[in-house]
């Protein structure tokens, strides 16, 4: 078990260096930051002293290594435009876009699950019928029309509900939550159904599938033949059995809602990475932007892990051995 | 009993709205919420001089004279001031004004600001232009003497950029600690509460100011730079103000009964800068794609390119009404401004003329370069732009790049650090309101030593514009300076050094009940907002 995730850090670690070269020098071709940073009116002198300030008039090379060495150092890195570490603004604002993914999951499985289950059993059903065809909206609208037709249709016309930004944030054990609330959620129901209703459409599908192909098991037609009640045979013996799939397609579906909540973010003007990240590739942030894809990685490496040790839990044929996996 | 379940689930219903309405109504009437559409990087009034960041800082802290919302100088923490000779200035500082903590303002708190603004570290954008060169003296508390080197005739202007900071509370702080709200301490309407980077800034009345207090107990900027959502947070009722309404709205939103509309002609022009640095430009080819000689060089070809455009339907179709037909550099409304010039009228048939007497009846192939994004319609307009030379023989083609790489190769992406591109769309604003500033750095010559010419582009050259620029940038008195710039304008755009396209509105959207006062330098200041 430790050696596996040794193993899976090493890699992890090679994955970041990877990635850090490939953003960096991408973000290298892409522009000359300095016209992003300096006022319009301002003269070539100028212009030279900010490209000395941050070192834009030395070579990619010699920039990307004295990048390397600040890492080295534990110096990540400081966002050109806030002046103030690179890592520490992203980790900022990961509260924010934590809860908003966090929101938009538990959206997706507590309506998703049920839903998938229900269209499952009874495939033939109006309901079902419908559950499907939703699901194929789901799938197919874009993310910031929807967001816009829920803007539009619960702020500005009914007025039930806030159209943008996050509500106000207590400290709980140093991070700052919006969760506590009910203005806090009133500002978090919009942004978390949108974002969440993609995801919502591929749990249904998931569910109903698994729960189709489990219910003609002969495991099910045994335990309907015992006697066993209807919940228990869904709860224990469908339920159970189907969830591997889901979990598996969940955890990486939660690494890419964290990851790409841009456009909910930016519709919603809610506070999180996303935003930022959108806004430092506009201004050509450099650090800001190697720093955001560090922290992704990294993310998605952990839930990698978690995915695979909750596995085991789920499946007692996988086991987690140092020299299988 | 199914009949008491729904009447129970019925009154809860209604209660949950109740509480929704309660929870969803404005605290308070004095509070105002603002949204902006753009966000800053800092609150650290010297870090970056960047319009939000300048903007924020206006309501904490102040200069010694500021713009009004006409971009007119009026005095602030000065209160008088004379000129001595052409290089020294005399100012009179205000008396009984007080920082936010109490403590007095005086000569010092000057002089400290002036000497922090070269020295934030890792600026990215200092205003250290409106410092260079001025050494201040302390005759006594409250008065100051400036000298210059050489006559510094935008003297007033460039004082109005630097805001005053208290040398005491501001001593030792860092950037980071002044957006954490350490040493954030000016003598401003507004004194500091939050900012909380990407998500908010919030104010509260100064009721120690010593001018006219603000009606608003509170004030919350919240950055929201999506248009539409903006447009729905003003719609919802989440704030009460927004910037730069997106023009498409524009018009329906002035039917909103909810709203109030107000909108001013901003300081801001859209132009094309023409290739006049190379003999052959790299993207103007022969109808048969051969090589030709530059045909900008021609001052009937600029001619003819300038009448192939139908301003007023830019601004009709394009700008849906959002904009006003220009004719030079700033609008005439501002001093320095010449009058004779007026916007070049759409004539087709003169500028196919033009182009004959040029020796190019079939005209020529071209690329117009633009940033995509930067500025209002920008794509749009340069798709425009180019159908219409195309209809007097020019074959136009159009690229839009995102604004971080349009800028760097425009300015520098060609041989040598030279501009790359034969024909470009941009926007200019003068920050200071006259066009001084603004034909230095667009039509001067090209000199990186000078500091002029910094945003020319087209590397456009005309010794006389340079002699009348540099006789005007160091005239102290106002109505000779204004002749001088005037006649500089004049010829320049005469010779069709930049092709001016139209000014860029600015519109506000208030909620019913509040008046906004619409400025021309695209700032959204809470005290320009008022109740009606």
């Amino acid at each position: 078990m430790l050696a596996f995730i040794i193993r899976r850090l090493a890699q992890a670690v090679v994955v970041v260096l990877a990635m850090v070269s490939i953003v960096f020098f991408g973000a290298y071709v892409v522009g000359d930051p300095v016209w992003m940073m300096a006022p319009g009116d301002a003269t070539q002198e100028q212009i030279e002293e900010i490209r000395r300030t941050f070192g834009f008039d030395q070579p990619a090379h010699v920039q990307f290594l004295r990048f390397l060495a600040d890492i080295a150092r534990g110096e990540f890195g400081r966002s050109y435009v806030h002046g103030s570490s690179a890592i520490g603004l992203i980790l900022e604002r990961m509260p924010a876009t934590l809860e908003l993914a966090f929101a938009a999951l538990v959206f997706a499985i507590l309506f998703g699950i049920p839903l998938g289950l229900y269209a499952g059993l009874k495939p033939d059903h109006w309901f079902s019928r419908a559950v499907m065809a939703g699901s194929i909206l789901g799938f197919s609208l874009p993310t910031f029309w929807v967001g816009l037709m829920l803007i539009m249709l619960f702020s500005v016309m009914l007025g039930w509900l806030p159209a943008t930004g996050r509500g106000p944030t207590v400290n709980v054990l140093g991070v700052e939550t919006s969760l506590l609330s009910l203005e806090g959620w009133r500002h978090l129901m919009l942004p978390a159904i949108n974002l969440g209703l993609l995801k919502l459409s591929l749990v249904i599908r998931l569910t109903r599938s698994g729960a189709r192909e489990a219910s003609l098991q002969d495991y099910v037609k045994f335990a309907r033949a015992k006697g066993l009640s209807q919940g228990r045979i869904i709860g224990v013996h469908i339920l159970k059995n189907i969830l591997i799939p889901i979990v598996t397609v969940l955890g990486l579906e939660f690494g890419s809602l964290v990851a790409f909540s841009v456009v909910t973010e930016t519709i919603f003007a809610w506070p999180g990475m996303g935003k930022l990240l959108l806004e430092s590739i506009q201004r050509l942030d450099r650090p800001l932007i190697v720093a955001y894809v560090m922290v992704v990685v990294l993310l998605f490496v952990t839930i990698n892990l978690i995915v695979d040790i909750l596995y085991s839990a789920l499946d007692p044929r996988v086991r987690i051995t140092g020299a299988e996996s | 009993m199914t009949h008491a379940i729904i009447r129970s689930l019925k009154s809860a219903a209604a209660a949950m709205v109740l509480a929704g309405a309660i929870c969803g109504a404005p605290a308070l009437a004095q509070d105002l919420k603002i949204a902006m559409s753009a966000e800053p990087s800092s609150v650290d009034p010297h870090y970056h001089n960047l319009t939000p960041n300048n903007q924020l800082a206006k309501h904490v802290f102040e200069s010694l004279t500021e713009h009004d919302e006409l971009q007119r100088i009026k005095p602030a923490l000065a209160e008088s001031w004379k000129v001595i000779d052409d290089l020294t200035w005399e100012f009179k500082l205000r008396a009984n004004v007080r920082f936010h903590d109490g403590s007095p303002f005086t000569a010092d708190d000057v002089i400290f600001s002036f000497n922090r603004v070269p020295n934030v570290p890792k600026s990215p954008a200092p205003k250290t232009s409106y410092t260079r060169g001025k050494t201040i003296e302390k005759i006594d508390d409250l008065t100051i003497r400036i000298r210059t080197p050489a006559p510094e005739a935008l003297m007033l202007k460039h004082l109005a950029q630097i805001d005053i900071m208290s040398a005491k509370a501001a001593a030792s702080v860092t950037t980071e600690d002044i957006n954490a709200g350490k040493g954030a301490v000016g003598t401003g309407p507004y004194k500091f509460v939050e900012f909380v980077p990407g998500d908010r800034y919030v104010v509260a009345r100064n009721d120690a100011y010593w001018g006219e207090k603000e009606p608003w107990a509170k004030v919350s900027y919240r950055f929201i730079k999506s248009d539409p959502t903006r447009v729905a947070a003003v719609l919802a009722g989440d704030v009460d103000v927004i910037e730069t309404v997106p023009t498409a709205d524009a018009q329906r939103l002035a039917k909103e009964p909810k709203l109030a509309l107000a909108s001013a002609l901003s300081n801001r022009v859209i132009y094309l800068h023409l290739d006049r640095l190379r003999a052959e430009s790299p993207f103007i080819k022969g109808k048969d794609g051969a090589t030709i000689k530059n045909p900008l060089n021609d001052l009937k070809v600029r001619q003819a390119l300038s009448k192939a455009i139908n301003r007023p339907a830019i601004v009709d179709r394009i700008m849906e009404g959002e904009a006003v037909p220009a004719s030079q550099l700033v609008p005439d409304s501002y001093a320095g401004t010449s009058k004779n010039l007026k916007p070049v009228a759409y004539d087709v048939d003169g500028a196919k003329r033009l182009l004959a007497e040029a020796g190019l009846p079939n005209g020529f192939q071209l690329t117009i370069h633009g940033p995509n994004g930067r500025y209002t319609n920008d794509t749009k307009l340069i798709e425009a732009v180019a159908q219409m030379f195309t209809r007097i023989g020019v074959d136009t083609k159009v690229e839009t790049l995102p604004p971080s790489v349009f800028f760097s190769r425009a300015s520098s992406g060609g041989p040598d650090k030279t501009p790359e591109f034969s024909m470009i769309l941009a926007g200019w604003s003068a920050g200071t309101g006259e066009p001084g500033d603004s034909l230095k750095a667009l039509l001067g010559s090209f000199d990186p030593k000078a500091g002029s010419g910094s945003a020319n582009r087209g590397r456009y050259s005309n010794a006389e514009v340079d002699k009348l620029l540099a006789q005007g940038l160091s005239t102290v008195d106002d109505d000779k300076r204004a002749d001088l710039l005037a006649r500089a304008t004049e010829i320049a755009i005469n010779d069709v050094g930049i092709i001016p396209i139209h000014y860029q509105k600015n519109t506000w959207a208030a909620k019913k009940g509040l008046k906004v006062i619409p400025r021309t330098d695209e700032y959204t200041f809470a005290m320009s907002v008022r109740t009606q």
